[in-house]
């Protein structure tokens, strides 16, 4: 879990929130850090903001659709495959 | 049946579990080997070029790391997924064939996520995240961006690239990742939390012009 570098008990200031929301997401921050960190949101429109858009990164990043096999190199691997089912490989 | 992923039509065999896929692999399946590959080809592929220099020098790491998946797969115990299996060979190919070219692997520079201009001296916003949640949910909108988005995670540095790449485009878990990569936990957050912020402000950035 990373420590933050800030004395407890401060409040979160946003440029902070912002580094820490991966860890967040990410369920490793401690609870303690959880609480400061929701705490923060609560009261910042603009991080909790920050924060959806973070999701949405994520969201649309998971939407590119990954390219497929280039037909060239189907066949040469479908060779690879029957060779290798020959015994030759 | 058509089930469709965010609007994408899946074929139903692309459904099949690697695991059904190593069943009828070992059964001598050809069908399920070609699913195989085309399943992982464009990470594998994008994985690879991470680590040599050209597109051909990739493709071969791909195709050898396949030979070496089919020599395998009998002895094959299942003691990770198929997936981080199949990714740890190329990983360990791939690094093999750039070994040569190799650039030094920089400790991870301190970028910060946001950029600190957009803070007042106290830490707050004083520019705050331009709003574009709503339009990114709009799919002919967000279909605008994707390309841009794409280009964005082939310019990242390549670590970060790898740890995006297989956690957010290809759904790899955290522990996936470590195990591909072979880097902790920690470090795999650091990465993707780099990459993550970088692509956000390409977003933001993008949803501004359309």
């Amino acid at each position: 879990m990373r420590r933050l570098l800030l004395p407890r008990r401060r409040d979160l200031v946003c440029q902070q929130a912002v580094e820490l929301v991966t860890d967040y997401l990410e369920g490793a921050l401690s609870p303690a850090d959880r609480r400061r960190f929701e705490a923060h949101l609560a009261g910042c429109p603009h991080c909790t903001e920050y924060l959806a858009q973070m999701r949405s990164t994520i969201e649309l990043t998971g939407g590119i659709a990954a390219e497929d096999l280039p037909p060239q190199m189907r066949d040469d691997l479908t060779a690879v495959y029957r060779r290798w089912r020959a015994g030759g490989e | 049946m058509g089930r469709h992923t965010r609007g994408q039509p899946v074929p139903a065999a692309y459904q099949d579990t690697d695991a059904e896929l190593l069943a009828a692999l070992r059964a001598g399946d050809e069908q399920a080997f070609v699913l195989l590959v085309r399943r992982h080809h464009s990470t594998m592929l994008r994985l690879a070029l991470g680590y040599v220099a050209s597109q051909a020098i990739a493709e071969e790491v791909v195709q050898d790391t396949w030979l070496a998946v089919l020599r395998g797969i009998s002895g094959f115990e299942g003691r990770s997924s198929l997936r981080t299996w199949v990714l740890r060979i190329l990983v360990n190919r791939a690094r093999t064939a750039g070994e040569r070219e190799r650039r030094s692997i920089a400790v991870p520079d301190p970028e910060p996520a946001v950029d600190p201009a957009r803070f007042d001296g106290s830490g707050s916003w004083a520019s705050p995240p331009e709003r574009w949640v709503e339009e990114a949910r709009d799919r002919l909108r967000a279909a605008k961006v994707t390309a841009r988005l794409r280009s964005a995670i082939g310019e990242l540095p390549q670590r970060q690239r790898e740890v995006v790449l297989l956690r957010d485009v290809d759904g790899l878990s955290s522990g996936e990742v470590c195990s591909v990569l072979d880097i902790s936990e920690a470090n795999q957050r650091v990465l993707l939390h780099r990459g993550r912020s970088r692509l956000r402000q390409v977003l933001e950035t993008e949803f501004g012009r359309v």
